[in-house]
């Protein structure tokens, strides 16, 4: 499942995080890595992004760049 | 010594603040990512001989944004003699990811470990003396915003820049890894020709970073390959990817964070473990609640707004804010220095006493005008900004900002540009990307500001008498937004070839900003805009003054010889601005008003856009005789006379022409004005499409002036007016010629 699949308060770990490029490069720089535990917070009130909890910090990002990243419950 | 120092961290992790600390400057802090666009210098307040720069927060030195590739560049190229890597202590571990990066380059470095108030308040222990073991490279614990450690660090930082003390080698990557940048550096190595030590030990630094680069495929390292060394580099990072399964780049961020893992687990002591609510995230519950979010924004978005611009602040009819209170009190202030200089010059020729007043006075008057509003939209933004709101605001607007390519954060700027130009374009400042920021700062213009206001007043009560004058004036708001969606499309399309920008921002824990930063952030802004803006608006104004009073009599004695003061100075309408507008009048007759008195009308807007219904009233004199005027008050009462500016309740000729134009005018109060203005503008599309015309084309002169300030260079500048201009123009054809049709 992806990362978008997560309902808030669920937790997940990271599997994979999408394509290579920019974007995940950047994912990674701000620590989303393979084994990385995500707690998914809340869901912003127009419907996207999201918020997610990892490293023990708050990042938000689109649902649409949440899809690509793979995680296991 | 002279040393230069960088200060280099990620976002929010309290960068500026040390180098307010460290060079009593007084840099904009805010509690928003990425507050920093350029890198700034300042001179250690303790030893002037000590340069300190502050580089744009990053969290990796990987080229993903304009101000990561400063960050970087700088670090490895310019060489500093030390790099502060300042570390916000209570996110340590992503913190620690940019500090690995760092010490691959083999700078000089000490580590300030921020925050420590606030690790200590959350039961966090960091070893910083262990950490320093490890890393080998000073760790120093400070709390920035109070001074503590501040210099112990500066100390450290001073003798690792004079020994040279750069990072222990850690042991960061696996052997894959590892022999893979070893290959990669020895083709790197061998085609630089430097003469191989026999006993080379020591590797070149510079070329065994740009090996790690390489390895984790940068692409602007990797561009820098001659084509020699292109296909055998390309051999080995093949065969890497086959032992990093399939994706080298991945394992070797993997291998960092596994390594910053390691190392918190050794020398940090949680209170807590991750996923944890702390006290910050119990109020983001509340404040981007999936109901509360939105009224809670539209209450802090109309106190915003209130408290800058509104005549009646709370619903207290009459109650000014205090941005317009201390409007009126700048206004009034410079009143008396108005008639200070008003005495001063009485006795000069016309021709400078015109100068002076209508010119310099005036101009100048017009950016006193703005401060108050800047400062107190500055204030409240500011405090937005540091208490971690507004990248809040961002992720609450985001879905619909990104449907025209922009981010959530463009939302801020273009609300308020409904009020003034002047400071939402200065917001744009906080916005993420190059071009998110111009982007927003050209449709910025085409926002109906207050001062465009008066024009629609006055057009909608002289042309569309009979029709909704709310629902027309209405639809020239909705008209500006569609626009902006537009333009901005097209932009995104044409220049930048994506229609979408990305949203991975850090949402910072909520923090309670300290009054010494907002004021610094409030002084600042308006310091920069009274300088740079200034200059812009001064110079203009008296260009447009110098064109609206003289023609070519002025100078061959016709003029002197006419006037009964015998001023050189001619009458508005036989100016040169009156020729220039004969001149350039046709471009504006498929826009339907291509006569001379609306185009200098348009130009005077640049001015002040309100310039325009006052330059009406100077221009269609003809209408508005002493005749007129006397009939048109004498339905006034006298005590609706002394309010509109009659002093006594008593009707003055001399005054009735100012007070009928600034305020009869401006509030469209008069059906029956300047009717001769209607042989000019023939029809409601007409009307219409030339209010367009001003609500879309380049906006005021202290507008553009802040968009120079934040654009950097005129060229960019000028495009941006350009595309403004452009949009005006088709808008307001279009507009035009389908009203043609359907009439």
């Amino acid at each position: 499942m992806t990362l978008r699949d997560l309902k808030p308060g669920q937790i997940g770990t990271v599997k994979s995080i999408g394509e290579k490029g920019p974007m995940r490069k950047r994912l990674m720089d701000m620590g989303v890595t393979p084994g990385t535990s995500i707690k998914v917070i809340k869901v912003a009130p127009l419907g996207d992004p999201i918020e997610i909890n990892i490293r023990g910090y708050e990042l938000s990002l689109r649902k649409n760049e949440a899809q690509n990243i793979l995680v296991e419950i | 010594m002279n040393y230069t120092i960088a200060l280099a961290g990620n976002p929010n992790s309290g960068k500026t603040t040390l180098f307010n600390e460290l060079t009593g400057s007084k840099q904009h802090v805010g509690n928003w990512p990425g507050v920093t666009v350029d890198k700034k210098e300042g001179t250690y307040k303790k030893r002037k001989e000590i340069n300190i720069l502050d580089l744009p927060g990053t969290y990796s030195l990987s080229p993903y944004s304009a101000e990561e590739i400063i960050a970087r560049d700088y670090i490895v190229k310019n060489k500093p003699d030390a790099v502060i890597n300042i570390v916000d202590g209570t996110n340590i571990e992503r913190n620690l990811y940019l500090t690995m990066q760092i010490i691959e380059t083999k700078i000089p470095m000490v580590i300030a470990m921020n925050m420590m108030d606030e690790v200590d308040a959350i039961g966090m222990k960091i070893d910083c003396k262990k950490l320093s073991e490890i890393f080998g490279v000073p760790v120093i614990p400070i709390v920035a915003k109070k001074g503590k450690g501040i210099d112990a660090l500066m100390k450290a930082a001073i003798s690792v820049a004079k020994d040279n003390i750069s990072a222990n080698d850690l042991k960061l990557f696996d052997d894959n890894i590892n022999s893979a940048i070893d290959a990669v550096y020895e083709i790197l190595y061998d085609s630089e020709g430097i003469e191989k030590p026999a006993d080379a030990i020591e590797k070149n630094t510079q070329t065994y970073w740009k090996a790690i680069k390489i390895v984790e495929n940068d692409e602007i390292v990797t561009d820098e390959l001659t084509e020699v060394q292109k296909p055998a580099v390309e051999v080995i990072l093949k065969e890497a990817e086959q032992y990093a399964d399939g994706d080298t780049e991945a394992k070797i961020a993997d291998l960092r964070y596994k390594y910053i893992t390691k190392v918190v687990k050794e020398t940090v002591i949680k209170s807590k473990s991750y996923h944890v609510e702390t006290k910050s995230d119990k109020l983001d519950k509340i404040l981007t609640n999936r109901f509360l979010a939105l009224p809670i924004f539209a209450v802090v978005m109309y106190l915003m707004f209130a408290t800058t611009f509104s005549e009646s602040f709370l619903f207290v009819e009459g109650l000014p804010s205090p941005g317009i209170w201390l409007a009126g009190v700048a206004e009034t202030l410079w009143g008396y220095v108005a008639a200070g200089m008003d005495v001063l010059v009485s006795n000069a020729s016309p021709w400078v006493y015109s100068l002076v007043m209508d010119g310099i006075v005036e101009g100048l008057g017009a950016i006193v005008g703005f401060i108050p509003l800047v400062l107190v939209l500055y204030i409240l933004i500011s405090f937005l900004e540091d208490c971690g709101y507004m990248a809040r605001i961002a992720f609450v607007m985001d879905r619909i900002f990104r449907k025209f390519g922009l981010s959530g954060r463009s939302f801020i700027p273009l609300l308020m540009g409904f009020g003034c130009g002047v400071p939402a374009i200065m917001a744009t400042r906080t916005l993420d990307t190059e071009k998110d920021r111009k982007i927003t700062t050209i449709i910025t213009g085409f926002m109906p500001c207050g001062a465009k206001l008066p024009i629609f007043a006055m057009f909608v009560s002289t042309f569309f008498v009979g029709g909704n004058k709310t629902l027309i004036t209405y639809s020239l708001y909705m008209l500006s937004i569609v626009v902006a969606i537009i333009v901005s499309l097209i932009i995104n399309k044409l220049v930048y070839k994506s229609s979408a920008s990305n949203f991975v921002m850090e949402l910072p824990k909520y923090r309670f900003p300290t009054l010494k930063s907002i004021a610094i952030h409030g002084w600042e802004k308006v310091k920069g805009f009274a300088i740079k803006a200034g200059t812009v608006i001064f110079i203009s104004t008296i260009f447009i003054w110098a064109l609206s009073n003289f023609n070519a009599n002025s100078f061959n004695g016709v003029n002197a010889e006419n006037n009964r003061d015998q001023s050189v100075m001619a009458e508005m309408d036989e100016s040169f601005l009156a020729s220039a507008g004969g001149a350039i009048a046709p471009i504006f007759k498929p826009l339907g008003f291509g006569e001379w008195r609306p185009t200098v009308g348009v130009v005077t807007g640049w001015i002040a856009k309100e310039m325009v219904v006052v330059t009406f009233a100077q221009l269609y004199d003809d209408d508005v005789t002493p005749e007129y005027l006397e009939e048109y008050f004498s339905h006034y009462s006298s005590d609706e006379l002394e309010e509109l500016g009659f002093e006594g309740g008593e009707y003055d000729p001399e005054a009735a022409f100012d007070i009928y134009s600034e305020v009869i005018l401006f509030e469209g109060a008069d059906e029956n004005a300047l009717v001769s203005m209607k042989n000019d503008i023939k029809t409601d599309a007409a009307a219409y499409a030339y209010m367009v015309f001003n609500l879309l084309c380049m906006p005021c002169f202290a507008a553009v002036g802040a968009m120079k300030r934040e654009l950097k260079t005129w060229k960019a500048t000028g495009a941006a007016v350009g595309i403004q201009m452009l949009t005006a123009y088709v808008a307001a054809f279009l507009i035009y010629n389908l009203g043609m049709l359907i009439a």
